[in-house]
């Protein structure tokens, strides 16, 4: 049987050590009408060689960024992902240990999380980071629910510019402990008018680059959050972080992300990685678990988990957040990524994006479709164009382009409209083979 | 006698940059330059991060890995995280393109192939817990908690008792449990186990109300036991108008042997990463998919993912539903391994994992139960709860055998856990272990409860062998140091 080691006469000796003749009487405490009797309705059992046949045809069926011309982002993006990364990710004492609970067993993991926290806060321009949460969604709602924590205002204020998926993250977790969401309007892409922050705001929400592309204010952001005693929560791109001023730069309290760029493969959208820094002033109030430097008896420097108790396993219902498992190992990804690129590296990145965002522009505009917004923006932009753009991004993808994504479902009226994100990995031909397929696809 | 100690390297990153190495060859630029502050309004002029050579970046990590410990490493008892092996093959047909590379907001049509994967999961798990609705949304334990506590909520919301604000969590709970509650807006209210180790009925009775929303029960308990009442138990909380969860976290004693749904819970959350032997990768990705019945499935997050003429399709039109609890479909990559673990299992071979987990919990338990009491003396489930009291007259706590352990090559059972235990020492072996693996940690134990009546300095100093001695945790707090900054 597939991975149980054990043999006829292990089973026997086991039992008799325990005492007893079978394994069915160590179950005597499970009532007999509750035992199952039948084996399950269940697949029959495969073996390694036709489970990896299955699974090359089930991977076969779908569409991916291997066999098609990816300019679909939204969020998460077809970047390049060093080779170092899977081989440092796949080590066997990283992928299967536990939590770090047992420090001087867990050195290695604890020292990779204390730099993975200090490459997020300095990306973010923040005093400090957590070990990370699930996602970008999950922490931009953890982060809004920790500013009603601290403040008790009872609604959140967050710009419709901000990630329409996210958006409904965050409205679920708000409606389990009766926080209104209140939306703040864009207008022409960029978020202006916070007429609707007052008082009553816990805090105020702002994407940077907002699901558009565009770079926000966030200078006016703040402003807005401070005139109304709100704490500022941005949520922030990390690879736009290596061109754009970070969001420390304008006094966020809290800025949240989603790193899945940095070295996670796209993965249907799982598993991703959340991003989470703080001003200092919050670290007893903050999600999640967080890892600092000690040392022990004899003076040697090492890592714990710290700032324990806020945490569910001490707390329980006092606790700040009740995350437990968090994103560890996407968090090593997006360390081993941020090691391997570094300083000069994620500039590149960075700039080979902007450059390519600036071309496919040009090429795009030119093929017959429009610019929704204009403003300023960081790898990704609106196309508008004359026809349903659901039908465009079908049409394309006959032609083996993944075009972006119509923006219809997220944003009645825009029907007409794609979102498209080039990343640092398309390179000049492919965006005049999208000019060119574009062109005759609205033709 | 003293050998020479190799010293290691123990230098951050930071400390190993020099300024202009770049550690990986990147997608070379070839669209024409562009004015960076024009096209962007300002430019950050600081990026403390760090340079290295690829190589450099190689040899850090591998030393950090060999001053860390895994599954692959060695026996990983803890207890309550079912540390089982996790197969390379499942690694292998996650990493394939056709999984790694596609967008969750592609077009649905685009991926039939991921789809299948989610839903076969979705159905297989189904049958295993006898739930007829399972989502993989939930992104963790905690999460799936927290989403099946939503679905109560807006249960008895729909049905104009709103007012049912009250959760009852059992006092050997997991901590998660009334954190959840707390994140769900509810309130919580504990009760007592009794000497039996079980849920004390007539404080259970005492606490139903009608204000009762739910009772969250972890089955098999967090002593490792079962709840014999367990019927009796859900009748009386179906009867105070409130429903039952069932902590999915101990799954691993009851694969292919009993189902959860038969026993009277409304809903639970599982574990993938513990019972369908996800890698738990350092403390996450978690992979909590939660199972409900027909009262709760109207609220379900969106979209729920179903069959429509043989094909796997998502129905968005959940009029009902609580929202999103997450962006996307869950852990997809996380699913694809735990579809590719249950198929190598299937039909003939599922219930050998309950089985086999029981056998070497109760295995372990027979070996130690003389130096190492439980702390109910019965037969066990997938783990065993002892308690090291009988040694704290010698002044050894439970904490100082755990760290003695390591000196011998073990990992530590978990420490402490259920709060209701003095001393507790929680060992889960899970089915992948051998009977010599387990020889030797109960060899291991055995000896070091020796050393603890003899010498019981040597689990006081323990560990010496590992990198670092017990760290100052109240240092750490003291001189909070989470971020490391240049001198």
């Amino acid at each position: 049987m597939p991975y149980i080691p054990h043999t006829e006469e292990d089973r026997r000796e086991m039992l008799a050590a325990i005492g007893v003749g079978s394994i069915d009487e160590l179950f005597r405490d499970i009532p007999e009408e509750l035992r199952l009797k039948e084996p399950l309705d269940l697949p029959p059992s495969m073996d390694e060689y036709h489970l990896q046949r299955h699974f090359f045809q089930l991977a076969a069926q779908n569409r991916s960024s291997a066999n098609a011309l990816w300019f679909l982002g939204a969020g998460l993006y077809d970047r390049y992902i060093p080779a170092t990364v899977p081989a440092v990710v796949s080590r066997g004492e990283f992928l299967t240990s536990y939590t770090p609970y047992q420090p001087e067993l867990s050195q290695g993991y604890l020292q990779a999380i204390y730099e993975f926290q200090t490459m997020v806060a300095h990306l973010y321009g923040m005093d400090m980071a957590n070990a990370s949460m699930y996602d970008g969604a999950t922490a931009m709602a953890e982060a809004a629910i920790m500013a009603h924590g601290l403040n008790g205002r009872p609604k959140v204020c967050v710009s419709s510019a901000v990630h329409p998926v996210w958006r409904q993250v965050l409205r679920t977790y708000c409606w389990a402990v009766d926080v209104e969401v209140v939306e703040i309007p864009h207008s022409d892409g960029r978020t202006s008018d916070f007429s609707v922050v007052d008082d009553q705001t816990a805090c105020v929400i702002v994407q940077y680059p907002n699901f558009f592309g565009v770079i926000e204010d966030l200078g006016a952001a703040r402003d807005a959050a401070r005139a109304a005693g709100a704490l500022f929560v941005v949520a922030a791109d990390p690879t736009a972080m290596g061109l754009l001023p970070p969001p420390g730069e304008f006094d966020a309290d809290v800025v949240v992300g989603e790193g899945q760029p940095l070295g996670i493969p796209m993965g249907f959208g799982g598993p991703l990685l959340g991003l989470f820094a703080f001003k200092k002033q919050y670290h007893r109030s903050f999600p999640g678990r967080i890892v600092g430097r000690t040392q022990d008896k004899d003076g040697n420097p090492g890592f714990v988990m710290t700032l324990r108790t806020r945490e569910q396993d001490i707390r329980r219902e006092k606790a700040t957040s009740n995350i437990c498992t968090n994103s560890a190992l996407m968090g090593l990804c997006a360390t081993v990524y941020l090691a391997a690129l570094g300083k000069n590296g994620l500039r590149q990145v960075a700039e080979t994006t902007v450059r390519n965002t600036r071309y496919a522009i040009g090429r795009l505009t030119q093929a017959g479709a429009r610019l929704r917004f204009d403003g300023r923006v960081f790898g990704e932009f609106v196309l508008e164009l004359d026809r349903d753009a659901e039908e465009v991004q079908r049409r394309l993808l006959d032609r083996g382009i993944m075009a972006g994504l119509p923006l219809g479902r997220f944003y009645p009226g825009m029907e007409r409209c794609l979102l498209v994100a080039v990343t640092e990995c398309r390179l000049k031909d492919e965006i005049d083979l999208y000019a060119e397929e574009l062109k005759e696809v609205l033709a | 006698m003293s050998r020479t100690k190799r010293v290691p390297d123990m230098r951050l990153m930071f400390e190993k940059s020099r300024m202009g190495r770049v550690g990986c060859n990147l997608p070379a630029p070839t669209t024409p330059e562009v004015d960076l502050e024009q096209e962007l309004g300002a430019v950050r002029s600081d990026l403390l991060l760090p340079e290295l050579s690829e190589l450099e970046v190689l040899r850090h990590f591998t030393h950090l890995s060999h001053i860390n410990y895994g599954i692959e490493t060695g026996f990983y008892p803890l207890g309550s995280c079912t540390m089982k092996y996790n197969p390379k093959v499942n690694e292998r047909v996650a990493g394939l393109s056709g999984f790694a590379g596609i967008h969750p907001l592609q077009p649905e049509e685009t991926v039939p192939g991921a789809l299948e994967v989610l839903l076969s999961v979705q159905e297989m798990l189904e049958e295993i817990t006898g739930f007829d609705h399972v989502t993989l949304q939930p992104l963790a334990g905690a999460h799936g908690e927290l989403t099946c506590l939503m679905l109560i909520k807006a249960y008895h919301e729909s049905r104009g008792e709103g007012g049912r604000k009250v959760v009852l969590v059992p006092d050997s709970a997991h901590g998660t449990n009334p954190a959840s509650a707390a994140r769900a807006g509810f309130r919580v209210k504990p009760i007592p186990t009794n000497e039996d180790g079980l849920t004390d009925l007539e404080a259970l009775k005492a606490a139903l109300g009608p204000d009762t929303a739910t009772l969250m029960l972890t089955n098999p308990s967090t002593l490792g036991l079962f709840e014999r009442n367990i019927a009796q138990i859900c009748d009386m909380v179906h009867a105070a108008g409130a429903l039952v969860f069932c902590d999915g976290a101990n799954m691993n004693a009851m694969v292919g042997t009993t189902r959860p749904s038969d026993h009277g819970f409304d809903c639970m959350h599982l574990n993938l990463h513990k019972t369908f032997s996800t890698p738990h990768g350092g403390g996450g990705p978690g992979c909590g998919a939660i199972g409900a019945n027909e009262l709760l499935a109207p609220f379900l997050p969106t979209p729920v993912l179903v069959r429509r003429d043989g094909k796997a399709a998502f129905d968005h039109d959940r009029p009902q539903s609580i929202g999103k609890v997450s962006p996307y479909y869950g852990q997809f990559l996380l699913a694809v391994r735990a579809l590719s673990y249950l198929l190598a299992f299937g039909r003939e071979h599922m219930a050998d994992i309950s089985r086999h987990a029981v056998l070497n919990a109760n295995y372990v338990q027979a070996r130690l139960k003389d130096v190492l009491p439980p702390a109910h003396d019965r037969f066990c489930m997938h783990e065993c709860v002892l308690t090291a009291a009988p040694y704290k007259k010698q002044g050894v706590r439970a904490l100082d055998i755990s760290k003695r352990l390591i000196d011998y090559g073990f990992h530590p059972p978990t420490n402490y856990f259920p709060l209701i235990v003095p001393e507790a020492l929680m060992i889960e072996p899970t089915e992948t272990e051998t009977k010599e693996t387990l020889d030797a940690f109960c060899d291991a134990l055995r000896a070091i409860c020796a050393e603890a009546r003899e010498n019981p300095d040597l689990l006081h100093d323990a560990p010496t062998t590992q990198v670092v001695g017990r760290l100052d945790e109240t240092a750490a707090v003291k001189n909070l140091d989470v971020c490391w900054r240049p001198s």
